[in-house]
């Protein structure tokens, strides 16, 4: 493999707080040298930068790559390929797939269509439950030494206390999070959308906040009494933010992520029962909204996460109550992060950076997320200053349902390098 | 093609004040056809029109047949009970099929939320929506409303109560849309489990206790108790609805003043109301029934493009001449 020389570009890596122009060598796909001017070796690939922010890669830890089992709506290729295009060096898929993730075979399969894909890495969750059943543990070791990085029942909440107790203290060994999608079941049955105001006006059953924050504040304190990582996914109201500060305050091991959906979308989106604005957790009000923007500045929520999920358009075209529930998200993170919370001045290029890839790698225990001599040479770069109108019909994902079409987005991945190897580039 | 109201009737949250008045002034000529020995005029002649139910009923399907029987429309009658979905067949397919099939009007009745506006954004033809899922119901909100003004002959800083399942109930908000936009104060009153949470936002007034609701009201719209409702653990027994939240003679007379009693039906005898009170002299029930053949016959009529001016030359047998207007 030929040397690759990032030139020109504004190097942006907060592991070891650089935040200047300067060029990266890459070599052997390792990172051979990152900051100041570097000139170029013989036989070397010279990719110019000018004008771009050249980062460690994104990592998304909460993705839904759909097979096996539907891979009408998305394939782990076609996914990881999604991703290279929004400018994700890697992700983990949830096991939320037909049949379950539950197994060293079945975590063995999810590596071997990520290797073959030849774009981003593809890092399996495993489930934490048998089937997702939510009664008996799943083999935790040996999904590990398959290649899962944490393990999750994502799609559905665990639901018993007794069960996640047991998965915190059991995850230890291994030293992997614990993912919880956190939703009590039964003030959350048969929602459609957030509770309030706007599902009194539709007549739309309403998911209260507190299905969600009860269910955060139980897992806290858990992780307390175990001393187990769990990880929050898709944070969504201002009680869930305040529930996180409150365990970290107090030296909790709880993380946090939060979609660029939930950053950038209130419940008046649903106004026209437009299912693409149909998620769970729901989209929620503005107070939310800006609590959780907060949250990402202050650190209170450590990363941002997709939670991308295709659908069919036949199945998004329904009557609101029966449609089924997410969005796409792969390709459009980053525009939304660089629009809504970068350019509005909520957080910096530095702290976007630290929360889609420094935190994610460091919090999973993965490759990648510093740009130092040595490490893996995962590498995105993208231009802070495209604006672009979003058209799902150019995605590469199998997967149209945005609430975004035809919106005008700032910030476009132009190079996603893997291991040194270029996977995408605009 | 769209008239005063728009393609569509699909709630009365979209309604400016002055398309209410507007329906509410042509269904009074209206009125007078349902009172005739030959209760036909030619209005929509030549028009066809479906009514898609997926939800069972009975006084609303009869009275949109009425109505459209009445302005010499043709009319189809699709029910299909349960969901689209079970049926098998996708909403967006029934759509497709009876656009295919050239028909001028769908009025529809549905089970889900915004099904009447999905099916509106992706068919040229007229929706009316006759109940979508706990969203709204507009006719039976301005049948109301007309029944109300019929008596009260103003409606402005008028008080009126809308008592019972206000969480479940289409009704409900239609007509307190409808109402507030008409000027009158509206109330509600029910069992915290049975309000919307965010209930306070609408406007309206809400009451715990139904003895403070009459005290205050001067109407009171009682919903009928979806007896579902129990089973989902709402409220604990019909039997304690009925000794809390029962619109009973006691608790009318003990306001000591005349209270208009509505109910849109299907009575619950004994549950949401006592019989005397619904058999009694300030009950407009059958007036509302009788005002939902008319209001259904000025919708239809607004929304095929009919001049409101010409209504009461309409009654008199001008044949309709479709995309005229």
């Amino acid at each position: 493999m030929k040397p690759v020389l990032l030139k020109g570009g504004t190097l942006i890596d907060p592991s070891q707080k650089l935040d200047a122009k300067g060029d990266v060598l890459i070599a052997q796909g390792k990172v051979e040298s990152a900051g100041g001017r570097i000139s170029a070796p013989d036989e070397c690939d010279v990719v110019d930068c000018t004008g771009m922010i050249v980062s460690p890669g994104f990592i998304d830890v909460h993705c839904h790559l759909r097979e096996p089992g539907r891979e009408d709506v998305e394939t782990i290729a076609t996914g990881a390929r999604a991703a290279a295009a929004g400018g994700f060096t890697a992700v983990c898929a949830m096991p939320n797939t037909d049949p379950v993730t539950d197994n060293q075979a079945a975590v063995g399969f999810v590596m071997r269509q990520g290797a073959n894909a030849n774009a981003a890495r593809v890092y399996p969750i495993g489930a934490i439950s048998l089937g997702q059943q939510g009664k008996a543990l799943a083999e935790f070791g040996e999904m590990v030494g398959a290649g899962a990085v944490a393990v999750s029942d994502d799609g559905k909440p665990v639901v018993s206390a007794q069960l996640m107790r047991t998965a915190l203290e059991y995850a230890r060994t291994f030293r992997i999070p614990v993912i919880d999608h956190c939703e009590e079941p039964t003030l959350a049955a048969g929602g459609a959308m957030n509770e309030g105001i706007v599902s009194a006006r539709l007549g739309l059953r309403g998911i209260p906040s507190e299905a969600e924050e009860i269910m955060v504040i139980r897992d806290i304190l858990l992780a307390r009494r175990t001393g187990g990582h769990v990880h929050l996914a898709h944070m969504s109201t201002k009680g869930s933010v305040e529930l996180i500060r409150w365990g970290k305050e107090r030296g909790i091991n709880v993380s946090a992520e939060v979609c660029p959906h939930h950053l950038s979308l209130t419940e008046d989106r649903v106004m026209a029962y437009d299912t693409n604005a149909k998620m769970n957790p729901p989209l929620r009000t503005a107070a939310d909204v800006a609590a959780l923007r907060e949250a990402v500045k202050d650190g209170t929520i450590d990363l941002i996460a997709t939670d991308h999920a295709p659908h069919h358009y036949d199945e998004k075209e329904r009557e609101f109550a029966d449609a089924p529930n997410g969005i796409v998200g792969l390709e459009t993170a980053l525009a939304l992060i660089v629009t809504h919370l970068v350019e509005s001045g909520i957080i910096t290029y530095a702290e976007m950076v630290d929360r889609m890839s420094c935190t994610p790698a460091r919090l999973f225990n993965l490759p990648g997320g510093s740009l130092r001599r040595g490490t893996v040479a995962d590498v995105t770069i993208f231009n802070p200053d495209e604006c672009w109108k979003v058209d799902p019909a150019t995605f590469l994902s199998k997967g149209r349902n945005t609430p975004y079409a035809g919106m005008k987005l700032r910030g476009k991945a132009v190079c996603t390098i893997v291991a040194g190897q270029i996977v995408y580039r605009q | 093609m769209s008239g005063a109201l728009g393609k569509d009737l699909l709630g009365l949250e979209d309604l400016s004040a002055d398309q209410i008045r507007l329906i509410l002034d042509t269904a009074e000529p209206f009125k007078e056809i349902s009172e005739r020995a030959i209760k036909k005029v030619p209005a929509l002649r030549g028009s066809t029109i479906v009514n898609l139910f997926f939800e069972n009923s009975t006084r609303t399907r009869i009275s949109f047949e009425f109505a459209e029987k009445r302005l010499s429309a043709d009319t189809v009658n699709v029910s299909a009970t349960g969901s689209s979905v079970a049926k098998g067949e996708t909403l967006v397919d029934t759509a497709r099929n009876l656009e295919a099939m050239r028909i001028d009007m769908v009025v529809i009745r549905h089970p889900a939320s915004g099904a009447a506006r999905f099916l509106a954004d992706r068919i040229p033809s007229n929706v009316i929506n006759a109940g979508d899922g706990t969203h709204e119901h507009p006719t039976q909100g301005l049948l109301d409303i007309l029944t109300l003004r019929d008596k009260f002959k103003t409606l402005e800083g008028r008080r009126v109560c809308i008592c019972g399942d206000i969480l479940h109930s289409r009704v409900a908000r239609s007509n307190i849309w409808g109402l507030q936009k008409l000027g009158v104060e509206v109330g509600v009153c029910g069992p915290r489990s049975l309000l919307p949470n965010a209930i306070d936002e609408l406007g309206v007034r809400v009451f715990d206790r139904i003895e403070e609701a009459i005290e205050w009201a001067e109407a009171l719209n009682v919903l009928r108790l979806q007896l579902e409702r129990m089973t989902a653990g709402y409220i604990p027994s019909p039997r304690e609805y009925n000794r809390v939240f029962g619109i009973t003679r006691e608790r009318l007379d003990r306001a000591g003043r005349d209270i208009l009693i509505l109910h849109p039906g299907p009575m619950n005898r004994g549950v949401e109301i006592d019989s005397d009170v619904a058999d009694g002299p300030h009950s407009v029930i059958l007036d509302q029934v009788t005002n939902g053949v008319a209001i259904r016959m000025a919708v239809l009529y607004l929304l095929a493009g009919g001049k409101p001016e010409l209504a009461e030359a309409a009654k008199g047998g001008e044949p309709r001449a479709r995309n005229a207007s």
